[in-house]
C-alpha cells in the first residue's frame, strides 16, 4: 500500500498524478466496498472533480499542499458543503450541509481528495458500528466480525485500502477502538487542538476530531494539518498543533512511561494484556524507564462517562425536531409533529442515551447523576496530573479484547459500554491518546495498545508510538 | 505537596461494599413510570414493549453508576469542561454568513423565507 506521504510527494513532483491515484483507490473500493461497507456515500463525481484540480495546479506550477491528491474518508459527522451528512441516522434524511467542516475544508486546502463519508455507529453512539441505521460495517481482517466504532467505516476504510487516511471523531473512544480492532492507527489530540467547528455534536465537552492512517508518521501529518486554532471553535486552544512529525525518530531513551495498573488487570482478555506486557518491555528495551503505575480515579471512568455523556446528548440532540432540517413526520400540531418525527427519526440506541441523559439532568436527580461525573472527572483528571508528575507517557491496552463477533454485545448495552473502559478516562479529562497496533491475539485479529499522555503532550505520545511501530517492522 | 485525593482512601473499595452501593441504588431502580415520563420530556413515544425493555437497560446503567456513591467527594469541584477558556469573544467585524436560501433550501418546509411548522396552539398536552 502507498502511504499518503510518499503519494504526496510523487503528485507534487507530477510523477503521478492525482487522477491515477484516485482511479487505483477507486478500484479498490469496487472490488471490496460490497463486502465491507465503508462507506454511507462514496463521492466519486467530487473526488474526480477535486483530483483533476490538483493535476491542474501542477501543471501550472503552483503548490498543491502537504496532502496533494491524497484520498482521503471522512466519518459521516463531518459536515460536507452539498454532499449528504447522515450520522447514520435516518433523522437527517434529505439533509445537505451548506458548510465544511473546517478540518475538511483545511485537508481540501492541503490537497487532499475526499472519496466518501464513512459509516459509523448512529450519532457516534456504540462501539462496533452495528447502530448504523444503514446496516453495519464489517472488519476488513475478518467479515463476520465488526469493526469496532462508533468510527467503525473510517477505520475500515484505511484498513481494506480504500483510503490511506481518514478522518473519525472520539467522545469516549471513538477513534481508537475501531483503529485498534481494524489494525490501524488512530489519534485523539488533546480537546481544543482540532477543530469541532461543522462535527454533529454528540458530547460537546468530550468530543475531538482525529485521524486513522497505516502509520504514525501519516496520522501525525493528518494532525497538523487539521489542527491548529480556529475563531470559529469557541473551545479552540488558540495555538498550533504541536510539530510532531519532525521528532517521530527521537526515540524514547530516557523518557519515563507508566504502565496503566487498573487497565491490565480484570476484564482485559490475557492476549491483549499479553501484547502490551511486550510493548512495554519493547519500550524499556529503547532505553525508556518504564514502571507500573495505578491511576486509581480511571476505574470510575465508565461510569462518570455514561452519565455525562448522555447528558450532554440529550442536549445537543434536541435540535432533530423535523423544524429546520432532514426528517419531518407531519401531524395536526407542532408538538405531535416533533414527537413523531424523533420516535421515528433516532434508533434504539440513541433513545436510550437521550432518555438516560434527560433523567441524569432532571430535577431531583441533578445533583445524584450529574453533578456526581462532573465531580469525578476533576479525580480522575487529578489521579492523572499526579502521574504525570512522575510519567511523560502512559501506556495500556485501547480494547479490553480484539474484534468481536455481529450480535456478541447487541442485546446488552451495558456490555457494549464495557468495551470504553480503557479509553473514556483521556476524553473525561481532555487528554490525547492514540491507538498503535501492536500484533495479534489468539485469534488472529489485531490488538492495540494505547499511549496516554497529559494535555498537550502530543510530542511525546507520537514519540512513544513510534518507538511500537518502528520494533514491529 | 498536595492534598490525597479522597479517592486513594477509597481503593480498597471491596466487593461488599459495592454490592451494598449496588443494592442501595437498585431499590431507588428506575421505574416504568420515571421512564414514561422522561420520553415525554425527551419528545420520544414508546411502545409498551420499548418502555419495558429500555426501564431494565436504563437501570442496569444507573446499577453501574452506583459505584460513583463509593466516594467522597465532599469539597471536589465539577469539571463541566476540559480547557478553562470562557467567554472566547471574536472581534466584531461583520463576516460572511449562511445563505438564506440554502439553509431553506433543506428544510421540510418553508413560506416566505421562514421555517413553517404546523399549529403551535392546539395540542392536547
Amino acid at each position: 500500500m502507498t502511504s499518503a506521504l510518499e503519494i504526496a510527494a510523487s503528485v507534487r513532483a507530477a510523477e503521478r498524478s492525482a487522477r491515477e491515484v484516485l482511479d487505483e483507490h477507486l478500484a479498490v473500493i469496487a472490488e471490496r466496498e460490497a463486502d465491507v461497507h465503508a462507506f454511507n456515500l462514496v463521492t466519486t463525481e467530487h473526488a474526480i472533480a477535486a483530483a483533476v484540480a490538483v493535476d491542474e495546479l501542477v501543471a501550472q506550477g503552483g503548490n498543491p499542499g502537504l496532502l496533494a491528491g491524497v484520498p482521503v474518508a471522512i466519518k459521516d459527522n463531518l459536515c460536507t458543503r452539498g454532499v449528504a451528512t447522515t450520522c447514520s441516522s435516518k433523522i437527517l434524511q434529505g439533509w445537505v450541509p451548506p458548510y465544511d467542516a473546517t478540518v475538511v475544508s483545511r485537508l481540501a486546502a492541503a490537497g487532499a481528495i475526499m472519496v466518501g463519508k464513512t459509516n459509523m455507529d448512529e450519532f457516534a453512539m456504540g462501539s462496533s458500528t452495528e447502530n448504523s441505521a444503514f446496516g453495519p460495517t464489517r472488519n476488513p481482517h475478518n467479515l463476520s466480525l465488526v469493526p469496532g466504532g462508533s468510527s467503525g467505516g473510517s477505520a475500515a476504510a484505511v484498513a481494506a485500502g480504500f483510503a490511506p487516511i481518514s478522518l473519525g471523531s472520539d467522545t469516549g473512544g471513538s477513534i481508537r477502538q475501531p483503529a485498534a480492532l481494524c489494525g490501524v492507527v488512530g489519534v485523539k489530540p488533546t480537546y481544543g487542538t482540532v477543530s469541532r467547528l461543522g462535527l454533529v455534536a454528540f458530547g460537546s465537552s468530550l468530543d475531538q476530531v482525529g485521524p486513522f492512517a497505516n502509520s504514525v508518521a501519516e496520522a501525525a501529518l493528518v494532525c497538523e494539518v487539521i489542527g491548529g486554532h480556529d475563531p470559529g471553535d469557541s473551545t479552540s486552544i488558540p495555538q498550533a498543533f504541536p510539530s510532531v512529525s519532525d521528532h517521530l525518530s527521537d526515540g524514547v531513551a530516557g523518557m519515563r512511561i507508566g504502565l496503566i495498573t487498573e487497565m491490565m488487570g480484570e476484564g482485559i482478555s490475557p492476549d491483549v494484556a499479553q501484547r502490551i506486557r511486550a510493548a512495554a518491555e519493547c519500550l524499556a528495551a529503547a532505553g525508556a524507564e518504564v514502571e507500573e503505575v495505578s491511576v486509581p480515579a480511571v476505574t470510575y471512568g465508565l461510569s462518570a462517562y455514561y452519565l455525562v455523556a448522555p447528558a450532554e446528548a440529550s442536549s445537543n440532540l434536541s435540535r432533530y425536531d423535523g423544524v429546520r432540517y432532514g426528517l419531518r413526520v407531519e401531524a395536526p400540531t407542532t408538538g405531535e409533529m416533533m414527537e413523531l418525527t424523533r420516535t421515528a427519526g433516532f434508533g434504539d440506541e440513541v433513545k436510550r442515551r437521550i432518555m438516560l441523559g434527560t433523567y441524569a439532568l432532571s430535577a431531583g436527580y441533578y445533583d445524584a447523576f450529574y453533578g456526581t461525573a462532573l465531580k469525578v472527572r476533576t479525580l480522575i483528571r487529578r489521579d492523572f496530573d499526579t502521574a504525570y508528575e512522575r510519567f511523560d507517557a502512559l501506556l495500556s491496552p485501547t480494547s479490553p479484547t480484539t474484534a468481536f463477533a455481529f450480535g456478541d454485545k447487541t442485546a446488552d448495552p451495558m456490555s457494549m459500554y464495557l468495551n470504553d473502559v480503557c479509553t473514556i478516562a483521556s476524553n473525561l479529562a481532555g487528554h490525547p491518546a492514540m491507538s498503535v497496533p501492536y500484533g495479534v491475539g489468539t485469534d488472529g485479529m489485531p490488538v492495540g495498545a494505547q499511549v496516554l499522555a497529559p494535555a498537550l503532550g502530543e510530542l511525546a505520545m507520537f514519540r512513544v508510538a513510534a518507538v511500537l511501530e518502528g520494533s514491529l517492522v | 505537596m498536595t492534598e490525597p485525593t479522597p479517592l486513594q482512601n477509597d481503593t480498597a473499595a471491596t466487593q461488599t461494599d459495592l454490592q451494598t452501593a449496588a443494592a442501595n441504588r437498585s431499590e431507588a431502580r428506575i421505574t416504568p413510570e420515571e421512564v414514561a415520563k422522561v420520553a415525554k420530556l425527551a419528545r420520544l413515544r414508546l411502545t409498551d414493549e420499548e418502555l419495558t425493555r429500555f426501564t431494565g437497560q436504563l437501570a442496569d446503567v444507573l446499577e453501574h453508576a452506583a459505584d460513583l456513591d463509593l466516594l467522597d467527594l465532599d469539597g471536589v469541584e465539577p469539571m463541566a469542561r476540559p480547557i478553562p477558556l470562557a467567554n472566547v469573544f471574536r472581534a466584531d467585524i461583520p463576516g460572511p454568513l449562511l445563505s438564506r436560501e440554502e439553509v431553506l433550501a433543506v428544510a421540510p418546509a418553508t413560506e416566505d423565507g421562514f421555517f413553517r411548522v404546523p399549529p403551535v396552539l392546539g395540542e392536547s398536552e
